[in-house]
């Protein structure tokens, strides 16, 4: 029996639910230590508690619905999801709600949704559907579509303006075209050409906040009060920890209210207060020990759809994390992310677990895909 | 479809992947390693800054007592709103609340609150509501606005309101003393305050107490030698005084006559301590002390003192003053009208500047001089020991010019007060001087401990005193100018004294000051009282006419308050029996 073999491989339960234990547990751990950092950072509050594990509860769902989906039926969706993805990107531009002097959400009346949480999946799904088309590596005119495929979103993101967003999803679909095998030469030299487009951006695609943001990174101590308030304040922070921290609820940064977004984006400087280095290393181990079983899923899997977008899922997973703790540490500009799996707040982490789940199909469906 | 077989793994791309988490992580890891342990005591250090705060533990205010125990100044607790405006401005829903609490109009504060808000420079933070009461303070809190932090402080009350407000004085809103007792004895009322170690959070509240690094040494109470009953009694007597003879102002002055305690002083106008909405500066100053003028015909019993005193005169010798009139260098002295050849008891009696002018000019200016200044005039009039502050501030000395640069006729003018001048406080201390058998002494506001030593100067002879106390009393007397004077049952002696007002270099017309210093019971003196009333606008304005009946009725008062038994007693005796036949 197909069935039988495949649990005989796998461990019975956990394949047939289409999970992968290790990195379940992983998640699992995260999610644990996140709502410990955020009862400190929300005022020990059990409404941002409760809130926070109601969120959690729909993010691993989405994670279990996902993980069902077999790689080909979400290959089949890729480029419906896209085309509505960049549709209601289009819609936001021209009808969404301002929320914090960005317009990023679509009123559905029964419901406010952010498309850019989509695209974050759709654009790696896309570009993997269209170069797994053909044989990889891509020929130079479908890189050039499949690059496309990746700036059309971005930029229309980076519109609205959602800086940390539209970073994270071009660095999606570029980890699609780094994976997808094209030569060396091609990147060294897209990197060169990088360097004036930045010129370029600089001066004429970014909102004078997100120059001031680069400017107040580079030497936040020329305005204290202002943009550079939030790094001061945070690096303070992590400073006061020292080795095994203040103790938790005891951080003087974040319990009497001198650092900004504590239970958002900057909810790493309140781990780092009150758990020190110590607590910030083991923040970094979990994220170590799940990005180490993503990437062994990315390479034990079968077609290069599959392939592709879990391992740029991985990748992106990485990317995430690394802008978030480096910002809040003072290593990168101020750009409004929030701490994956730690941070209070919903849609992006539904969409990363969504991600976790996609990881999860691509490795439970393996041995039923070959077999077929 | 391709996904179905396992595709090449494209070259080092899975090398790179590694390779690229391997730096990102060990960036971050370095990062952190960096923050936590080589950076930490800097960062500990800029964090404590901003949360670790020295703030002040106030001392409470000394009380000003009266010399029985009367509070005339105390301090009540109280607490100060302040208001963060970046964070109340996003709390607009709650701002109409707010401001009815704190008295403020809604559509006001809420346009100070964003002006302050788009402070770039400078502090954004607002006093709403100063020197709160708690209760207000706890229904501001009950409101559950965030920005709002409170400080305790301390607000002043004078239970006696307008009536000792020229001495006591008064002080600014965080309590410094600014006018009066409250001003010279700041340091001792206010003590020291200490301080303590607090953690504050970033809307300025205090989330901890770490310890106190000095404790307030609260502020010392004071008495004072004021009595607030003739205190009360002294400022009516002025004010009605004041209205009904549509004078400018005036003064009332009681010394006790053996200390040289000041027991009351009172001005018109003055101010109401507590309501500063109608603070006059004007109204603030001490008029007796402050504002000096020609003391006129009150002098003159000094002058006849330093007659007796020098030896020239006694006092049955004879001054002709025919005819009423003396020119002297071009300058006319003249008499109310002839009163012939009189004695010296019959010049202060009958008040004759050409008998004072006389005796005046067969005298040593030296000894004019002298006089004057050993009872207190072109002096302070208090003494104070090194370091410490002289009791009244702004006091004048008034203008007493060094004899040997005296013109002729400006040795007249003096025997008879004119050409120098004097304080109301200055008058009161002179004439105690008459009132003790000769012995100056400093006049005291703080309230003489029982028992304790009073330093004396005796700077007129016993006899002297006593000869010239007699013709006071004569003044008082039948025939005498100050009649209005007499208080049923006492010996009074005193003085009276209309003066022009000096304006420009020469003197108004139509302008006087009436006074009247005298002092009771003559027999064994006990209070010094002056009047002064500035510019009686009525019919009448002779120091006679309407300074004296106000001394009358506060001496009259003061005796039987401070339990003074009557020196003439039989007179009241004979008054009971004729109201008891009508």
């Amino acid at each position: 029996m197909l069935t039988d073999q495949s649990t005989r491989r796998d461990s019975g339960l956990w394949a047939m639910l289409h999970l992968d234990l290790p990195l379940l547990l992983g998640l699992l751990i995260l999610a644990l230590l996140g709502l410990g950092v955020l009862y400190s950072a929300g005022d020990a509050s059990i409404a941002v508690l409760q809130k926070q594990m109601v969120r959690l509860t729909v993010a691993f769902g989405t994670l279990f619905v996902i993980a069902q989906i077999p790689p080909l039926t979400l290959l089949r969706w890729s480029p419906w999801l896209y085309g509505i993805g960049l549709a209601m990107l289009v819609a936001v531009l021209t009808l969404g709600v301002i929320g914090k002097g960005a317009q990023r959400w679509l009123d559905f009346g029964f419901m406010r949704f952010q498309p850019s949480e989509l695209m974050k999946l759709a654009v790696p799904m896309m570009v993997a559907w269209y170069l797994a088309e053909k044989p990889l590596p891509p020929s130079p005119k479908r890189l050039l579509i499949a690059l496309m495929i990746v700036l059309v979103p971005t930029l229309l993101i980076a519109k609205q303006p959602d800086l940390g967003t539209s970073l994270l999803i071009a660095s999606s679909g570029i980890f699609v075209l780094l994976f997808s095998g094209i030569s060396w030469k091609w990147v060294g030299g897209a990197i060169l050409l990088a360097i004036p487009s930045a010129v370029v951006l600089w001066h004429y695609g970014m909102h004078a906040y997100q120059r001031q943001r680069v400017l107040t990174f580079l030497n936040p101590e020329s305005d204290p009060l202002g943009s550079g308030y939030h790094i001061i304040q945070s690096k303070i922070a992590i400073g006061s920890g020292g080795l095994y921290g203040r103790g938790w609820l005891n951080g003087t940064q974040s319990q009497l209210d001198f650092l900004p977004e504590r239970h958002t984006d900057f909810i790493f400087a309140v781990l780092s207060e009150e758990f020190g280095l110590f607590g910030a290393l083991i923040l970094l181990t979990l994220y170590l020990l799940i990005l180490w079983r993503g990437l062994y899923i990315a390479t034990q899997a079968q077609g290069s759809y599959s392939r592709l977008l879990s391992g740029s899922v991985i990748m992106t997973f990485l990317a995430f994390f690394f802008v978030n703790i480096g910002m809040v540490s003072g290593l990168l500009p101020v750009v409004g992310l929030p701490l994956p799996m730690i941070s209070y707040g919903g849609s992006s982490m539904v969409t990363l677990m969504a991600g976790f789940g996609i990881l999860m199909s691509v490795h439970t469906h393996r041995h039923l895909l070959r077999s077929s | 479809m391709s996904g179905a077989q396992l595709p090449p793994t494209a070259p080092g791309r899975r090398q790179f992947a590694i390779g690229l988490i391997a730096v990102m992580l060990g960036a971050l890891m370095s990062r952190a390693f960096y923050l936590h342990i080589l950076d930490q005591d800097h960062l500990q250090a800029q964090g404590e800054k901003r949360h670790l705060r020295t703030q002040a533990l106030p001392a409470a205010r000394g009380i000003i007592y009266d010399r029985n125990g009367e509070p005339l100044a105390v301090s009540t607790r109280v607490e100060t709103v302040n208001g963060e405006p970046e964070e109340l401005v996003l709390q607009r829903e709650q701002l109409p609340r707010l401001a009815r609490l704190v008295g403020w109009d809604s559509a006001e504060l809420t346009e100070e609150l964003e002006r302050r808000a788009c402070r770039k420079e400078g502090s954004k933070h607002i006093f709403l509501k100063r020197n709160a009461n708690p209760t207000l303070v706890r229904r501001v809190e009950a409101l559950g606005i965030e920005g709002i932090f409170t400080e305790p402080g301390e607000r002043r009350f004078y239970p006696a309101a307008e009536i000792p407000a020229n001495i006591v004085g008064f002080t600014d809103l965080n309590g410094k003393g600014l006018e009066g007792v409250e001003y010279v004895y700041n340091q001792r009322l206010a003590g020291s305050a200490g301080s303590e170690r607090v953690i504050r959070d970033n809307h300025k509240r205090t989330v901890e107490r770490v310890e106190i690094v000095e404790e307030a040494r609260n502020g010392e109470d004071l008495y004072l030698s004021i009595d607030r009953r003739l205190q009360y009694l002294a400022m009516r007597a002025l004010e009605k005084s004041v209205r009904n003879n549509g004078a400018r102002g005036g003064s009332v002055v009681v010394l006790d006559a053996t200390t040289g305690e000041l027991l009351a002083l009172a001005n018109q106008p003055t101010f109401n301590p507590n309501d500063n909405k109608d603070w006059i500066v004007d109204h603030y100053r001490n008029r007796a002390v402050t504002d000096t003028f020609e003391p006129g015909s009150t002098i003159k019993p000094f002058t006849i003192a330093a007659a007796i005193d020098s030896g020239r005169f006694t006092e049955q010798d004879l001054i002709d003053t025919t005819p009423g009139y003396m020119m002297l260098a071009g300058y006319r002295i003249s008499d109310a009208r002839n009163y012939g050849r009189i004695d010296m008891a019959t010049i202060i009696q009958k008040s004759s500047n050409v008998g004072a002018a006389k005796v005046a000019m067969e005298l040593k200016a030296e000894q004019l001089h002298h006089m004057l200044t050993q009872v207190g005039f072109g002096e302070r009039t208090s003494s104070a020991a090194p370091g410490e502050e002289y009791p009244f501030p702004g006091e004048a000395k008034g203008h007493l010019k060094p004899y040997r640069e005296w013109q002729r006729v400006e040795q007249a003018t003096m025997s008879y007060g004119y050409g120098f001048s004097a304080t109301a406080l200055q008058l009161a201390k002179a004439y105690a001087v008459l009132a003790d058998h000769g012995r100056m002494h400093p006049i005291r506001l703080l309230r003489l401990e029982p028992g304790s030593e009073v330093p004396t100067t005796q700077v007129i002879t016993l006899e002297t005193a006593r000869i010239v106390q007699g013709m006071l009393e004569s003044v008082v007397a039948a025939g005498g100018t100050g009649t209005g004077a007499q208080v049923p049952g006492y010996r009074i002696a005193g003085k009276t004294g209309t003066v022009r007002k000096a304006h420009d270099g020469g003197y108004e017309e139509e302008r006087y000051r009436a006074l009247f210093a005298g002092f009771a019971p003559a027999s064994n003196p006990r209070i010094v009282v002056v009047v002064v009333l500035d510019e009686p606008s009525g019919h009448y304005y002779y120091g006679g006419e309407v300074a004296a009946p106000i001394f009358a009725e506060v001496t009259a008062g003061a005796l039987r308050l401070l339990d003074i038994p009557p020196d003439r007693p039989l007179e009241l005796l004979r008054m009971a029996s004729a109201g008891g036949k009508s």
